[in-house]
């Protein structure tokens, strides 16, 4: 089966966000980066269907230089080749965009399967996975939880709200958007690293042409609605003061 | 006009979808309802009791189960037909799983996540949230319209949806769904049966999310959950990664709960997490990061260090 895994770089999560000067976007230019979440459990699970099935697993990023980084660590983890569609504007993009550059990077390779994360950390639309089908005349499925592949087509466990779930069966080509804590990770070994270093990452030019469908006017922190009681001082200070809140005021403990 | 595109399953409406109808009716302008589904009468009902222009009803049988393909083929020729400015849905998982499509194929804008409007100049603005939550960004939907919107779960209240002082009118629509078109094809819905655990009933929760670190620290929670009397419960990455039993998890995916006291330990506030417990009586929140989401919902916060607090915290109790 060839499988294509489509994985995002995004600010790590304890970097502390600032605003740029048109106040549209971060100032990432000293940020960490690092995979977003989900898009490693669609890693893991493409990687672990070419176990049970053969085939080869392509891992594909849009956005700047710096995306190679995740894509190293990707096919550091057994990934057997990538694609980086290489643009700076990719980094804030809309889904639709950021879509269409993938559909255009990866439509003639011709996938089986193409995976990728429920949602994107940073732009958070839950968009891109399922644009990218419609793109590629693939159907879909979302927030999937188990795959079972055969050569009549997939058989997938998609999670529904408060704890329910349900079984699809959709023909191949398809894609899945992968939810977290679909599998457990495994990570880079140094064997992993060393190999990594002779596998290709093929440099390609955003060819895509869809018109932008949302514009960013400003991004900003946002205003505390209730309101809350900060308890300060030291650790133990502020530990006392609670459980003492906690007692008299919200008489919620004994 | 504003085409609000309701949801049920299983022969009941999903509370949402009246959500999605109060930002329609907030957001100004003639609304629209449509319902999908196959024998779905009792629910228009239930729906024309909204102030709304009328109720359409899209009744095929090859939309009785929920497919994606199923749900685009109706709703690219209700669009069609009806011309709506503006298409708003609740931003629940079935929403997630097909409005991309719809838009890819109606070549249309889709704005996810939305938790306020604004009117800016003649032209509608959408505050949505970015980097989980701890940043908003305000955007404007580009290209003709209509312009699709999805509505964060609990950003508005469903009980603000304006009831009409008559019920609208109900009008049945005849759209033909291809059945052998759709690609999907789903089984029964059905929950994990080893659910062992029901937090609903819970007074108090002690709730740890990946500030905890690692496994090992699960005992500093449990002691704390213990000179309480509370259980224990977490945010989704630390189910995932086994720490904590599926069933002890907080949020949409989750349990959803409202004890007397949640208190959230290294937990950010993402918002799949706080449409789990925001219905909580007092909510504590311990987070090193004073920026943190959690704060916006806390009655009582402390920004530190939880490896310092609890402990103090534990002691004090145990007093
Ligand atoms: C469709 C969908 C469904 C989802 N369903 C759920 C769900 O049901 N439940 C759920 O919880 N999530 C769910 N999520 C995931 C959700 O979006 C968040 O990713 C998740 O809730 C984050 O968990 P967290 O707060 O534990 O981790 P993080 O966001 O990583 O936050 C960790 C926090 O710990 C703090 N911290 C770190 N160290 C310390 C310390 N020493 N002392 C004090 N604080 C510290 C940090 O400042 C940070 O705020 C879902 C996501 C999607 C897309
Ligand atoms: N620039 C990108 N490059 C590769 N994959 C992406 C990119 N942006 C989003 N994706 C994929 O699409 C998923 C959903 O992202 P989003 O629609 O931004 O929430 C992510 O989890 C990734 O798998």
């Amino acid at each position: 089966m060839k499988i294509a895994v489509c994985i995002k770089q995004v600010v790590t999560r304890e970097w502390q966000l600032r605003v740029n000067e048109p106040k549209t976007w971060i100032r990432d230019q000293d940020a960490s980066f690092e995979l977003n979440e989900p898009d490693a459990y669609a890693l893991e699970e493409a990687l672990r269907q070419k176990e049970k099935h053969g085939g080869e697993v392509v891992v594909v990023s849009a956005g700047p230089a710096r995306a190679t980084q995740v894509l190293r660590e990707a096919l550091a983890r057994g990934a057997d080749r990538a694609i980086h569609v290489e643009s700076d504007t990719l980094a804030a993009a809309d889904a639709l965009v950021i879509a269409d550059a993938l559909a255009c990077a990866i439509r003639e390779e011709k996938f089986d399967l193409v995976l990728t994360g429920l949602q994107s950390d940073d732009q958070g639309f839950g968009q891109v996975g399922v644009v990218l089908a419609e793109k590629l005349g693939m159907p879909s499925a979302s927030i999937i939880m188990e795959v079972q592949a055969s050569e009549s087509g997939l058989r997938v466990k998609r999670e529904l709200e408060a704890g329910w779930f349900q079984w699809i069966s959709l023909p191949l080509p398809a894609l899945l958007t992968i939810q977290s804590g679909i599998n457990q990770l495994r990570y880079a070994t140094l064997k992993g690293i060393m190999a990594a270093k002779k596998k290709e990452i093929r440099k390609v030019t955003a060819s895509g042409s869809a018109a932008p469908a949302q514009k960013i006017l400003r991004v900003y922190f946002p205003e505390k609605g209730k309101k809350t009681q900060m308890i300060p001082g030291s650790a133990t200070e502020a530990a006392k003061a609670l459980v003492q809140k906690l007692r008299d005021e919200a008489r919620v403990i004994a | 006009m504003i085409l609000v595109i309701a949801e049920q399953r299983e022969g009941k409406l999903n509370r949402a979808s009246w959500e999605a109808m109060a930002a329609a009716q907030q957001a100004g302008g003639p609304v629209k309802v449509a319902l999908l589904g196959s024998g779905d009468e009792p629910l228009a009902a239930e729906l024309a009791a909204a102030e709304a222009a009328e109720v359409i009803v899209v009744d095929a049988a090859a939309l009785g189960e929920y497919t994606a393909d199923g749900q685009v083929a109706a709703l690219a020729i209700l669009i069609e037909q009806e011309q709506p400015g503006h298409v708003f849905f609740a931003h629940t998982y079935q929403t997630r799983d097909f409005a991309p499509v719809l838009a890819t194929r109606l070549g249309r804008s889709l704005i996810t996540d939305v938790t306020a409007i604004r009117q800016e100049s003649g032209a509608m603005v959408f505050v949505r949230p970015v980097f989980q939550g701890k940043l908003n960004a305000d955007v404007t939907a580009e290209g003709p319209a209509p312009h699709l919107v999805t509505i964060q779960i609990g950003a508005y209240r469903g009980d603000a949806a304006v009831r009409g002082a008559s019920p609208a009118a109900i009008r049945k629509v005849e759209i033909a769904v291809d059945a052998a078109a759709v690609r999907q094809k789903p089984e029964a819905p059905f929950k994990e049966a080893k659910q062992a655990v029901d937090l609903s009933q819970a007074e108090r929760i002690v709730a740890i999310g990946r500030g905890i670190k690692g496994q090992e620290h699960l005992k500093l929670a449990e002691d704390l959950a213990k000179a309480m009397g509370a259980e224990i419960a977490a945010s989704r990455p630390i189910c995932d990664s086994g720490w904590l039993p599926m069933d002890r998890q907080i949020g949409s995916s989750g349990q959803t709960v409202a004890p007397k006291l949640y208190v959230a330990l290294g937990i950010s506030g993402a918002i799949q997490h706080l449409v789990g417990m925001k219905g909580s009586k007092t909510i504590v929140a311990i987070n090193k990061d004073p920026e943190a989401p959690i704060f916006e919902i806390a009655d009582f916060g402390i920004a530190g260090d939880l490896f310092e607090v609890v402990p103090a915290m534990i002691a004090e109790l145990n007093k």
